[in-house]
């Protein structure tokens, strides 16, 4: 197996699957050893699965963990939900031995069992740390400096920071930076670090609620003069692709490894931009 | 006030039992409303995070586990990075909803998450439409999950059957 496998998850595949072919032409363009972790479920999602019964929510991740272990190698999610509920697990599991425990009791069952190790990463936190912005420079062949993008980090990327240290909560830098590398600019907007909304089932319980989170959002984005929004979770990305009307907005909504397949010069029709509700176009 | 107005029913074992849940630090809460004041859905409802902590402190378990405002956090987590008593908030919350779902408060949209997840190891249907999307984009139109892995969705639902998941939403 490689060393990086793929986590589909479940919104990437089923309703931005422009974002599966993104990613994996993006890795390829970076020489990243990446493959499609196969046999995987829904990671499980965090909010929703964690809030309704812990115990399924660890062993159901446990479940895919263990497939990464079989395979000896690492987990790369394109999803922050995916991202904090493989990466919670996982945690947990090495910390805490009577969860580990608990989850090999259920995992006997289905005849597996999770023993710990596996990594589990975000691609933008590899793409940061482990690859580079100058090696991501030099494949830049189409200078995007007519993209004014409002980044939104998503909630479970870094937080909570005293755990993942992966960037500051406060002043987030690693998404800009990805994101400036292509000659684009990011623009400072009220409330960038807040939540899309989205999460913790609020969506699908209380529409209307998660809605007036996004239009805070989507109306500071407005002052700050973005042409459009770039995230790194499809769960974000659903929320404000599929939230825009109510306010008039027209942002298109794209994740990073689609903006790299614009900015690298790769093929465009394979970031399945006709999925999208609100066209890219700029 | 009125004078016939009757104070709150307090269930002291209600907040040891959250305590007992792995929740012990809500204890720790001293209410100086830092959770609200970061909170993305508070500043768009009634949800106050830091009132949600002082009716567990107190037991007025009536309040919490069959309200509304329970379900209205993202799970951000920016009260969690910010709480200067190191209270875990998201994970009380978290506990708080688990209590809620056992006692039979859960959302008709939320059972039907689960149902999905139960069905088919996802939290969404494919559409004919997606389906066919993908294969435009030179994918398989089932993606290589427990979707087209009839083995994986066997041990999912074998699993959802051992936690006791699939009697707990019904």
């Amino acid at each position: 197996m490689a060393e990086y496998a793929l986590f589909l998850g479940c919104i990437m595949p089923l309703r931005y699957p422009g974002i599966e072919t993104a990613t994996m032409e993006v890795a390829k363009a970076l020489e990243m050893d990446m493959e499609v972790l196969e046999g995987t479920s829904c990671c499980p999602a965090p909010g929703v699965f964690r809030s309704f019964d812990r115990d399924t929510w660890l062993a159901l991740g446990a479940r895919n963990l263990a497939l990464a272990e079989e395979k000896g190698t690492q987990i790369v999610t394109v999803c922050n939900g995916c991202f904090g509920s493989l990466w919670e697990v996982a945690d947990l599991i090495e910390k805490d031995e009577k969860k580990k425990e608990y989850a090999n009791s259920i995992l006997k069952e289905i005849g597996k069992q999770y023993n710990g190790g596996v990594k589990v990463r975000q691609l933008a936190e590899i793409l940061y740390t482990e690859i580079g912005l100058d090696a991501i420079a030099a494949k830049v062949t189409n200078k995007l400096d007519y993209v004014k993008a409002a980044v939104h980090y998503g909630c479970h990327y870094f937080k909570p920071d005293f755990v993942k240290e992966i960037d500051n909560r406060e002043r987030p830098k690693t998404l800009d930076e990805l994101v400036e590398v292509t000659g684009a600019t990011s623009v400072d907007y009220r409330h960038k670090n807040a939540c899309c909304g989205a999460g913790g089932g609020v969506r699908s319980r209380a529409k209307e609620v998660a809605q007036a989170m996004t239009d805070q959002k989507l109306e500071a984005m407005k002052e700050s003069g973005a042409n459009c929004i770039v995230d790194i979770c499809p769960f974000c990305h659903l929320q404000f692709d599929q939230g825009q009307s109510g306010l008039g907005t027209s942002f298109p909504v794209i994740h990073l490894s689609q903006l790299y397949v614009t900015a690298f010069g790769l093929d465009e029709s394979i970031n399945g931009f006709d999925a999208h509700a609100v066209p890219v176009k700029f | 006030m009125a004078s016939d107005s009757k104070p709150k029913a307090v269930d002291p074992a209600f907040t040891k039992s959250v305590v007992d849940a792995g929740a012990d630090t809500v204890t720790l809460c001293f209410q100086c409303g830092t959770c609200t004041g970061s909170c993305p859905s508070g500043r768009v409802t009634a949800f106050r995070t830091r009132v949600m902590m002082r009716r567990v402190q107190l037991g007025f378990k009536d309040d919490v586990l069959p309200s509304d405002e329970l379900w209205l956090c993202t799970t951000c987590a920016s009260c969690d990075e910010r709480c200067p008593r190191g209270v875990k908030i998201t994970d009380i919350i978290m506990t708080l909803r688990n209590m809620a779902v056992r006692e039979g408060y859960m959302a008709e949209a939320h059972m039907n998450t689960a149902r999905s997840l139960m069905k088919t190891g996802h939290a969404i249907p494919l559409g004919d439409a997606f389906r066919k999307l993908r294969e435009t984009l030179g994918l398989d139109g089932e993606p290589p999950t427990v979707l087209t892995d009839k083995e994986g969705l066997e041990e999912i639902k074998k699993i959802v059957k051992a936690t006791g998941f699939d009697k707990l939403v019904g």
